[in-house]
């Protein structure tokens, strides 16, 4: 056991943190302090700025535009851009399907799809669930049939994220429907101009835009866009997953969720002072911030994890269901901080929410202060997407537990 | 940074497994019990011969070179087997804080007396109104010629049983210092009795008791801390081990026992409970590779792992405890189940130089940045 960081990556990421404050624009970085998502022309111009560098995807293989990079390296790129507020990547492109295109796509579908991507030109969505197809993803029903070069896909998306901005979706179909529910599953990509989609946006609780439906009234997909095999699309979407592995975490987000809240809490009167010094408000950051440094150091476990070192399995498992409490816990924390003003629906400064401005706003000019209750709000599907909470224990309980 | 064992590291745990699982099965651990004496000369010199107590010892102080790795891995093992004998007052925590002095006459024949077995040294910190702030200190020393005495009541003093020598923090005029004083001194009066958990501790009483002074203020203060910081990554671990023992045992009692025509393990509100549990237990082993990895770092940062494995250990010690009792049922809270005797020491450790409460004010008090700037900076 060793568990020093070597001096490389110790001078690893001071090369990023001086890289990023010389590269991120202001207008962009401060927009990042916000808590409303980044808005498409933010991330554009950042993607841009990161693929001059050959920074946008560090984790796919270097010679599709990736780096070779150590994961402890990866973790603290990510860890250090969310340090700085820079703006959230297109996630679904980089983290979910570009590994998926690196491993399983053809030589020309590689050469089409991944240069755009990393640099920002192309903006992907996620077609996994479906309003009968949820937890279990595997009774899904959206429909491709085979009929000359090209397949017809009919069928019902439900919360696609950002399909409201996105070019172009990778969704599984049902392509066999005579064998068991996992083996007829393909892994299609379909251009989101295609004639008979229909895309209808679902605003939530934060009202922000993120989710949508979509619908495929015989949408005509060439061949050449399946990924792969067909019939195998089930396991890619669980190779997809196991990339998710530490990113599921959320660990370096909720670690500027508690800078936040300090922030707040050391500007916050009470009666006699600020929050900050309030000994039972103390005590539940305090309590945010120990998990917090528990959680990171699972992840780090992960990371130097060999491969096939099955131990690594029960701390990875810990990862999602754990990490996605404490960011919903950590939002609400920022709240509380703030007092009467924590739940004020502030409009967002850029326009891109939805938040009704048709009222007087309350007086709010620190930026670390905006958009914190949409963000609150946000939140409360943490413990849902990506595995619910009651899945996650279902799988640890079998597959770690052995019950 | 490599989280695998060396192999000399799981040879060692091995053997401690080895041993635990040999001579120190719970028939034996219960005779220990019954005949009132909580604790084995056979066992203390065979941790000694074995080279336990001076594994996490480097060889220029007379131990085998190893850190509080080895520490930590005998007591995890320990913890699996909830052994009795004080290891950690007098191997870890009186052994730590003579090791954090600087090289003295004292202070070396201490050490090799312990490593050796020969010796049992408590340190006689605590007191009643400590409740895990290591800084409190309110007995007094006064110097008396040569010499010096001492007035003041420890409290619940591990190791302080069997001890032959105690290692007595106490106030002069410049700050803390600490202080040896001999068991059977006059004006040092002893009151042993046992923690629910069976281990037993001490009750000192000091008065005027003839002392010599082994560190003087800013030194003792010092060692004081550093040696709370390995009891504490000592206890964390043992708590570690005795968590990864229940959750051995009550996956596998509710995989036997049958109810309403199933086994327990085929109820999802069993198995979600013990999913909790797992998470729990992984937490807290990674923040006692946090406190590992910042045994030796500067204060601050330090205190920081520290406070932040005790804080979540202590939760996670009484989550998986009581939860380990409450999927057994009623044999759970049964003096013959050893599921309940791990609760009572899980129960103690919990509140064992401080508790959450105390660790999360800590917390609150060191403010760390989140982003650790110091690394950053001497890579520039």
């Amino acid at each position: 056991m060793n568990f020093d960081l070597s001096p490389d990556d110790i001078r690893f990421r001071a090369r990023v943190r001086a890289f990023v404050e010389a590269e991120l624009p202001a207008d962009i970085a401060r927009r990042g302090i916000h808590d409303y998502h980044s808005c498409r022309s933010d991330v554009d111009r950042w993607m841009k700025i990161l693929n001059r560098h050959g920074w946008s995807a560090p984790h796919w293989p270097a010679a599709l535009g990736g780096t070779d990079w150590n994961p402890l390296q990866r973790h603290i790129f990510q860890d250090e851009l969310r340090r700085s507020r820079a703006p959230v990547l297109d996630r679904c492109a980089i983290d979910l399907l570009g590994p998926v295109l690196c491993r399983f796509g053809s030589a020309e579908q590689q050469q089409r799809f991944l240069p755009p991507i990393l640099n920002g030109d192309i903006w992907w969505c996620q077609g996994f669930s479906e309003p009968g197809a949820g937890s279990d993803l595997a009774s899904l029903t959206t429909r491709a049939d085979l009929e000359g070069d090209h397949y017809i896909v009919n069928g019902h998306k439900i919360w696609t994220t950002e399909a409201h901005c996105a070019d172009w979706i990778f969704a599984l179909v049902r392509t066999d429907q005579s064998v068991k529910p996992q083996a007829g599953i393909s892994f299609l990509l379909i251009d989101m101009t295609s004639a008979g989609i229909t895309r209808r946006p679902i605003w939530s609780i934060d009202e922000g835009l993120t989710l949508n439906e979509i619908f495929f009234d015989n949408v005509r997909v060439p061949v050449k866009n399946l990924v792969g095999e067909p019939g195998a699309g089930w396991a890619y979407a669980k190779f997809l997953l196991t990339n998710e592995r530490t990113t599921s975490a959320v660990v370096s987000h909720t670690k500027r969720d508690i800078e936040q809240i300090r922030h707040l809490a050391g500007r916050a009167p009470t009666p006699t002072g600020f929050l900050i010094d309030d000994a039972v408000f103390a005590q539940k950051l305090a309590r945010l911030e120990a998990e917090v440094f528990a959680l990171e150091w699972s992840v780090l476990r992960v990371l130097h994890a060999a491969d096939g070192d099955t131990s690594a399995d029960a701390v990875s498992s810990v990862l999602k269901l754990r990490g996605s409490e404490l960011s919903e816990r950590a939002a609400l924390l920022a709240a509380e901080a703030m007092g009467d003003q924590g739940l004020a629906a502030l409009p967002d400064p850029e326009g891109h929410h939805k938040l009704r401005s048709d009222l007087a706003n309350p007086q709010i000019v620190d930026d670390e202060a905006i958009g914190v209750a949409s963000k609150a709000m946000f939140r409360r599907a943490a413990t849902i997407y990506g595995g619910a909470s009651e899945v996650q224990r279902s799988i640890i309980a079998k597959t770690i537990l052995r019950l | 940074m490599d989280f695998t064992l060396t192999q000399e590291q799981t040879a060692l745990a091995d053997s401690v497994h080895r041993f635990c699982a040999r001579d120190y099965d719970a028939a034996r651990r219960q005779s220990l019990i019954e005949t009132g004496t909580y604790f084995s000369a056979d066992n203390w010199r065979a941790f000694a011969d074995l080279g336990w107590i001076g594994a996490g010892v480097s060889e220029a102080d007379g131990g085998f070179g190893g850190s509080e790795i080895e520490t930590a891995l005998i007591m995890q093992a320990f913890g699996r087997a909830l052994v009795l004998e004080p290891f950690l007052g007098i191997a870890v925590l009186a052994l730590q804080t003579l090791l954090a002095l600087p090289p003295g006459e004292h202070r070396n024949a201490l050490v090799a007396g312990i490593i050796a077995g020969d010796v049992q040294v408590a340190l006689a910190h605590g007191e009643l109104a400590s409740r895990g702030d290591t800084d409190y200190c309110s007995s007094i020393a006064t110097q008396f010629g040569e010499g010096w005495t001492i007035v003041g009541e420890k409290s619940a003093i591990h190791g302080g049983a069997t001890a032959s020598k105690f290692l007595v923090s106490a106030r002069c005029t410049e700050g803390i210092a600490l202080f040896l004083v001999a068991a059977g001194a006059p004006g040092v009066s002893s009151f042993a009795y046992r923690t629910i958990d069976n281990q037993l501790v001490a009750d000192v009483h000091f008065s005027e008791a003839p002392a010599i002074m082994i560190a003087a203020p800013p030194a003792a203060v010092t060692a004081i801390a550093a040696g709370h910081a390995h009891a504490m990554i000592g206890i964390c671990a043992e708590a570690i081990g005795s968590m990864d023992e229940l959750l051995v045992l009550t996956a596998e009692y509710i995989r036997t026992r049958r109810q309403f025509g199933a086994s327990l393990s085929s109820f999802q509100a069993v198995q979600h409970r013990m999913a909790d549990m797992l998470v729990e237990l992984e937490l807290a082993r990674s923040t006692l590779y946090y406190g590992l990895a910042n045994i030796d770092s500067a204060r601050p940062q330090r205190d920081h792992a520290i406070a932040t494995m005790k804080a979540i250990t202590s939760t996670a010690a009484l989550f998986v405890g009581r939860n380990a009792i409450q999927l057994h049922g009623a044999i759970g809270v049964t003096e013959e189940c050893i599921v309940g005797h791990h609760y009572r020491r899980l129960t103690v450790i919990a509140v064992l130089f401080g508790n959450e409460a105390v660790h999360l004010k800590r917390l609150s008090m060191l403010a760390m940045p989140i982003w650790d700037a110091q690394q950053v900076e001497v890579a520039f």
